[in-house]
C-alpha cells in the first residue's frame, strides 16, 4: 500500500496545525459558526444531533494493522468504544468533542491518516473496488490511480469551493464493485492498443434526483487523466448551479445541459489547455506510486488446500461461511475474506475498539497486513491463504465477526438515520434490524442468494436505497414514519435507479411485506441460480408489487 | 478597507464605480466587466488607468484581448463559499498570461487566502484578517500537490529532482 514520504507527512502535519488554529479561533469567538462551518466540514467535522462527528478518510478503503489499531485507540479514548465504517469507505466517530479533534488528527497523522476533504463542497475521498489488487477478475489495479487522484485533489486551490460535494470512484475489473456509475465521476480502467486509460462517466449520483452517470469519454489515456479531470472540474466549478443546494450537484448540470452539450464543453476546455497548463505527471512519479501497490509476495501454494477442504467437511458452519464470505483471489491457494459487520440485529458498519484490534491482529497474522473497507460497510482481508481459513474463522467467530452473509439479504446497507443524523426524516437502524430478523435463518438466506437491500432514512440517500435491488426510503408524513419500497436498483456495471413500488408502509409492516416479496421470488425464479434482480428483470415488477401489498 | 499585497499593507488608489456613473478625471477606477467591454475604446483614451471587477458569473475569457493594457482585475467573492473566482484567476494567469494585479474583494477571509494565492491572486482587500494573519495564512503549507497559477513547484516534481 502507499506510504507517505516526507512531503506527504509534512502536508498532513501542517493540516493538523492549521485546523488546530481554526478550532482555537472558533472557540475564542473570532470565527463565527457560519464561517467555521465550511472549514470544519473540509476536515470531516459535522455537528450532528447529539455531538460533533469526525469522519476520517480511508483512501480507497485500504489500511494496515497499525492504522486500524489507531482507529481502535481513538474509538476507546475519544468516542464510546466504537467506530462506524461508511458507504464511502471511511470511518466516522460520533462522539468526539470539538476541542479534542486537533489531538485526534495529530494521532491520525502519526499513522499516515487524515480527515482532509471527507466532507464539504470539495473533492472527497476517492473510492474503489474493495478487492483491488486481489480479485481474480481484475484487469488493472485501480489503487495507484486512486492515490494519484488523492494527491492531485488534496487542497487543489481551484476546486475547494465547488457548488456541492464531489465524489470520484475508480474500478479496474469488468464487474463494477465500486458503483462508479452513481458517482460524480466514475472511472473504469481500460486498455487500448497497449495503452492504459479510463472510460469516463460523469453525473451519476443518488440523493433526491438520482441519475446514472453519462459516458463522457470512452478512453482517456492515463497520462492525460488529471488534465481531463481538471477540464471536467472547471466546467462544473464555473457553470454548476449555486442558486439551489438541491440542484448543485454535477448530475444536474449534466442533465440540464444534456450529456452531449456537457461533453462538448468539457472537450472544448480540455482542448484549450495550453502546454504549460498540462499537469504532465512525470512517468517516474507514475511508476513510483505504482510500485507501492506491487502484489504481496505470497508463498506458492496449490489451487486447493487439504486443510481447508477437511475443515469444510467437518464443520457445517465453517463450510457455510466459506461458501458465502470468500472472493476468488488472483493467486492460486489464496482468497479474499469478508469480515461481516452485519451481525443479525447489530448496527451495520459498526465495529468496537476490541473488534478493530482483533481485525488488526488477524490482518498481520493471516492477511499480509492489508485491510480493506467496502462500500457495503464490511471489512475485507484481501490476501489470505486457504490453509489459514479454519484458524482465521475460529478467531473471527469468537469475536462476533463471522456472520456468513456477504451480499446476502441481511448484508444491508443502512444509514445512521434519525437515531444519529440531523438530516434524517425517519429511523433506519431499527427497520434494518427488523428486516434482518425475518431473514435471519442461514439456510433461508443462502437459498435466497444475492439480494441487496439498502435503507436510507431520508431523501439524501446515504443508505443508497436507489441502487438496492430492494430499496427502503424512510419518509415523514405528518409526524409519522413511512417507508417507500423501490425495486430494481443496482450499483454495478448495469447500474439502474429503482422504481417506487407504491404507497409507503408503516415500519412494523416492512419486514412482513419484504418476506412476501422474497417468497414470491422463490416461487417464480427459473432456478436457484437466477438472482432476485434477474427474475425481476425477466418478469417485471408487478408480481412483486402485488406480493408487497398482499396483506392489505 | 485594508489592502494587503506582497506581505505589506498598501494604500489603495483605486475606486470601484458601479453602474454608469461618470469617471472623474485623474482617478483610477475599476468598473464591471460589461461596462468595460462596452466602453473599451473610450476608456483606453483616459490618462489614468481603468481596471475591471469580475463578478462570479462573468466570463474571464472576454478580457483576453485587453490584458496587456489592464493593471488591475478585481475578482469578487460576494460569498466566500462561491469558488468561481478561483477558476477565473487561474484562467487569467495561466491561460491568458495576465501579469497585472489580481485582487480578491468581497467576503475575503483568512482561510481562503492560501487558495487564492495559489490561484494567482496577489492582493487581498479584507477587514477580516490583519497583516500578520495574512502572512501566516500564506505560509500554512510548505508543499503543494498540484501545479497552479501561483507557480509553486508541486511535490511530484520535487520528488524527481526538478
Amino acid at each position: 500500500m502507499y506510504r507517505y514520504d516526507e512531503f506527504d507527512a509534512q502536508i498532513v502535519k501542517e493540516r493538523v496545525a492549521q485546523f488546530r488554529g481554526q478550532v482555537e479561533r472558533r472557540l475564542s469567538g473570532e470565527l463565527l459558526e457560519d464561517e467555521f462551518k465550511p472549514l470544519r466540514l473540509q476536515n470531516g467535522v459535522y455537528l450532528q444531533l447529539h455531538a460533533y462527528m469526525l469522519r476520517v478518510a480511508i483512501p480507497y478503503g485500504q489500511l494496515n494493522a497499525r492504522q486500524m489499531r489507531m482507529l481502535a485507540r481513538i474509538a476507546r479514548e475519544y468516542d464510546r468504544n466504537y467506530g462506524h465504517f461508511t458507504t464511502r469507505q471511511n470511518i466516522q466517530f460520533n462522539w468526539v468533542a470539538l476541542k479534542d479533534i486537533p489531538d485526534v488528527l495529530a494521532l491520525l497523522a502519526e499513522v499516515e491518516m487524515h480527515a482532509i476533504q471527507t466532507s464539504g463542497n470539495c473533492i472527497r475521498n476517492t473510492t474503489s473496488d474493495h478487492y483491488a489488487g486481489a480479485a481474480r477478475d481484475e484487469i488493472m489495479d485501480p489503487r495507484p490511480w486512486c492515490e494519484i487522484i488523492r494527491q492531485w485533489s488534496t487542497f487543489h486551490p481551484e476546486f475547494a469551493f465547488l457548488p456541492r460535494k464531489f465524489k470520484i470512484a475508480v474500478t479496474g475489473a469488468e464487474h463494477d464493485r465500486a458503483a462508479i456509475r452513481v458517482h460524480d465521476i466514475g472511472l473504469h480502467m481500460r486498455e487500448r492498443d497497449g495503452v492504459r486509460g479510463f472510460e469516463v462517466h460523469v453525473g451519476g449520483g443518488q440523493g433526491r434526483t438520482p441519475h446514472v452517470a453519462a459516458l463522457v469519454n470512452d478512453f482517456v489515456p492515463e497520462d492525460r487523466l488529471l488534465d481531463y479531470l481538471e477540464a471536467i472540474m472547471r466546467v462544473y466549478n464555473l457553470h454548476g448551479r449555486r442558486d439551489n443546494k438541491y440542484k448543485a450537484r454535477i448530475k444536474i448540470l449534466v442533465n440540464e445541459l444534456g450529456p452531449e452539450e456537457f461533453t462538448r464543453q468539457v472537450e472544448v476546455e480540455f482542448a484549450a489547455q495550453r502546454p504549460h497548463e498540462k499537469i504532465d505527471l512525470p512517468q517516474a512519479e507514475i511508476e513510483r506510486i505504482h510500485a507501492y501497490f506491487a502484489p504481496p509476495e505470497l508463498a506458492t501454494k496449490p489451487e486447493t488446500s487439504d486443510a481447508f477442504e477437511a475443515a469444510k467437511a467437518n464443520d457445517k458452519a465453517f463450510a457455510r461461511w466459506a461458501r458465502i464470505n470468500l472472493h476468488p483471489h488472483v493467486t492460486p491457494g489464496y482468497t479474499s475474506v469478508t469480515v461481516s459487520l452485519k451481525p443479525i440485529g447489530g448496527l451495520a458498519g459498526d465495529a468496537t475498539d476490541a473488534q478493530m484490534e482483533i481485525i488488526a491482529n488477524l490482518a498481520e497474522t493471516y492477511g499480509q497486513d492489508d485491510i480493506r473497507v467496502s462500500h457495503a460497510q464490511n471489512v475485507i482481508l484481501a490476501h489470505v491463504a486457504l490453509d489459514d481459513l479454519p484458524a482465521l474463522y475460529a478467531e473471527l467467530d469468537a469475536a462476533g465477526l463471522a456472520t456468513p452473509n456477504e451480499s446476502l439479504i441481511t448484508d444491508l446497507i443502512v444509514c445512521p438515520g434519525l437515531d444519529y443524523c440531523n438530516l434524517a426524516n425517519a429511523r433506519s437502524i431499527p427497520v434494518g434490524q427488523a428486516v434482518q430478523q425475518v431473514f435471519a435463518d442461514p439456510d433461508y438466506q443462502e437459498d435466497i442468494g444475492r439480494l441487496h437491500i439498502n435503507i436510507s432514512g431520508c431523501i439524501n440517500a446515504c443508505g443508497h436505497h436507489h441502487v438496492g435491488h430492494i430499496g427502503i426510503l424512510g419518509v415523514d408524513k405528518k409526524g409519522e414514519e413511512f417507508y417507500q419500497i423501490t425495486f430494481g436498483g443496482r450499483a454495478d456495471e448495469k447500474a439502474a435507479i429503482g422504481d417506487i413500488a407504491g404507497p409507503g408502509l408503516k415500519s412494523e409492516d416492512v419486514p412482513g411485506a419484504l418476506k412476501r416479496v422474497v417468497d414470491r421470488y422463490r416461487e417464480l425464479r427459473s432456478g436457484k441460480d437466477e438472482l432476485f434482480i434477474d427474475t425481476l428483470g425477466r418478469l417485471g415488477h408487478d408480481p412483486f408489487k402485488e406480493a408487497l401489498y398482499a396483506a392489505d | 478597507m485594508p489592502l494587503i499585497k506582497n506581505g505589506a499593507e498598501i494604500d489603495d488608489i483605486w475606486a470601484y464605480v458601479d453602474g454608469e456613473a461618470e469617471l472623474s478625471e485623474g482617478g483610477c477606477f475599476t468598473v464591471p466587466l460589461g461596462r468595460f467591454l462596452a466602453e473599451a475604446s473610450t476608456l483606453a483614451e483616459r490618462n489614468t488607468q481603468v481596471g475591471v471587477r469580475l463578478a462570479p458569473d462573468d466570463d474571464a475569457a472576454l478580457l483576453e484581448p485587453y490584458l496587456q493594457q489592464i493593471q488591475l482585475i478585481e475578482v469578487a467573492f460576494p460569498k466566500y463559499t462561491d469558488g468561481r473566482g478561483y477558476s477565473q484567476a487561474q484562467l487569467l494567469r495561466r491561460r491568458f498570461g495576465y501579469e497585472g494585479e489580481l485582487r480578491a474583494v468581497g467576503h475575503v477571509l483568512r482561510d481562503q487566502l492560501f487558495y487564492m494565492n495559489r490561484s494567482g491572486i496577489d492582493a487581498y482587500e479584507t477587514s477580516r484578517a490583519d497583516l500578520s494573519e495574512v502572512v501566516d495564512a500564506l505560509k500554512e503549507y510548505s508543499e503543494v500537490y498540484q501545479p497552479a497559477a501561483g507557480g509553486r513547484v508541486p511535490v511530484f516534481r520535487k520528488r524527481h529532482g526538478s
